[in-house]
C-alpha cells in the first residue's frame, strides 16, 4: 500500500512526530511505500537543522532526515506555515531577503498542493496530531 | 476523470485560541484548485468557526470568518454541521453564517451550503470518503 503522511505538531511538545516516525518505520518494514510526509502547522519545526537536543534525547529532525534518505521519502514543509514560523531554505532566504536559512538536509519547502496531491496519489493519507 | 476522490475536512476546534481552524481553511482553498469532490464537517467546538458576527478586535487576532463566504465560489457547497454539537452549545443554524452557492444547473439558483446532520448521518457520510483530513 502507498501511504501519505501529514504531521501537524512540533517535534518535542507533542508526540505526533515520533509516532509518525514509528508508523513509517513499521509500514516500510512490512513492505509498504511511504510516498511523502507533509509537515503543516507547527509540524514545520520538524525540519529545522538548528535543533541541538541533549545527547541522551532523540534528535527528531535528524531522525527524519536519516529516515528519508534510507527509504527515499519526500519530506515536504508547507511554505505558508513555514513563513509564519521562520523555516527557510535557500529559495525562501533569497525571496524574503533573510540573513540565513535553517532547513534540514532531506526536507524541501513547497505548497499545500503537495498535500492534496498526496491525498490523490496515495491509497491512504494518515494524519498525525490533535 | 477517474482521478476524482472524495475529500473530507473535519474541523473540530474553536476558531481562535489555536491556528488549526485558519490553516485548515487555507488547505481547503488551495485544495479547491484540484477539482476533487470536497466536503467540510464541523463538529465539537469547530461549530464556533461558522458563528456569525465574529469580532476579534479585542484579542488582536485576524478575523478570518469572512473567508467562509467565498467557499461557494470555489464550488465547495457540502458543509455539514453536527446537530448534537450545536445542541450541546445552545446554538441553532440561525446562529451560523448564511453560506450559499449558485447552482449552475438550475439557472444559478442560490442554495444553502450548510446542512445540519446528526452524528449518525455524519458517520455514514464519513464512511463514503476517500481522504479525510482532520484539523
Amino acid at each position: 500500500m502507498k501511504f501519505g503522511i501529514q504531521v501537524n505538531e512540533g517535534p518535542y511538545t507533542h508526540e505526533a512526530s515520533v509516532t509518525a516516525i514509528n508508523f513509517i518505520k513499521s509500514a516500510v518494514a512490512k513492505g509498504h511505500e511511504v510516498f511523502r510526509v507533509f509537515f503543516y502547522h507547527d509540524g514545520v519545526n520538524n525540519g529545522t537543522r538548528y535543533a541541538t537536543p541533549p545527547q541522551d534525547d532523540i534528535n527528531i529532525q535528524q531522525t527524519w532526515s536519516d529516515l528519508a534518505k534510507e527509504h527515499n521519502i519526500d519530506l515536504v514543509i508547507c511554505v505558508a506555515a513555514a513563513q509564519r514560523r521562520g523555516l527557510a531554505d535557500d529559495g525562501e532566504q533569497e525571496r524574503n531577503k533573510l540573513d540565513g536559512n535553517n532547513i534540514m538536509d532531506g526536507f524541501r519547502i513547497s505548497g499545500l498542493g503537495q498535500l492534496i496531491e498526496a491525498g490523490i496519489e496515495c491509497d491512504r493519507l494518515v494524519v498525525f496530531g490533535d | 476523470m477517474s482521478n476524482v476522490k472524495k475529500f473530507m475536512y473535519i474541523n473540530n476546534k474553536a476558531p481562535y485560541g489555536t491556528i488549526y481552524a485558519w490553516e485548515s481553511l487555507e488547505v481547503v482553498l488551495i485544495g479547491a484548485a484540484f477539482d476533487q469532490d470536497v466536503s467540510l464537517m464541523f463538529t465539537g467546538d469547530g461549530v464556533y468557526q461558522l458563528m456569525k458576527g465574529q469580532d476579534t478586535k479585542e484579542v488582536g487576532i485576524k478575523n478570518f470568518s469572512p473567508t467562509y463566504a467565498a467557499l461557494g465560489d470555489y464550488d465547495i457547497n457540502k458543509i455539514y454541521v453536527e446537530k448534537e454539537s450545536l445542541d450541546a452549545r445552545g446554538l441553532t443554524v440561525d446562529d451560523l453564517m448564511h453560506l450559499v452557492w449558485e447552482d449552475e444547473d438550475e439557472d444559478w439558483a442560490e442554495k444553502d451550503s450548510i446542512k445540519v446532520v446528526t452524528s449518525a448521518e455524519l458517520a455514514e457520510i464519513l464512511d463514503q470518503q476517500d481522504v479525510v483530513l482532520s484539523f
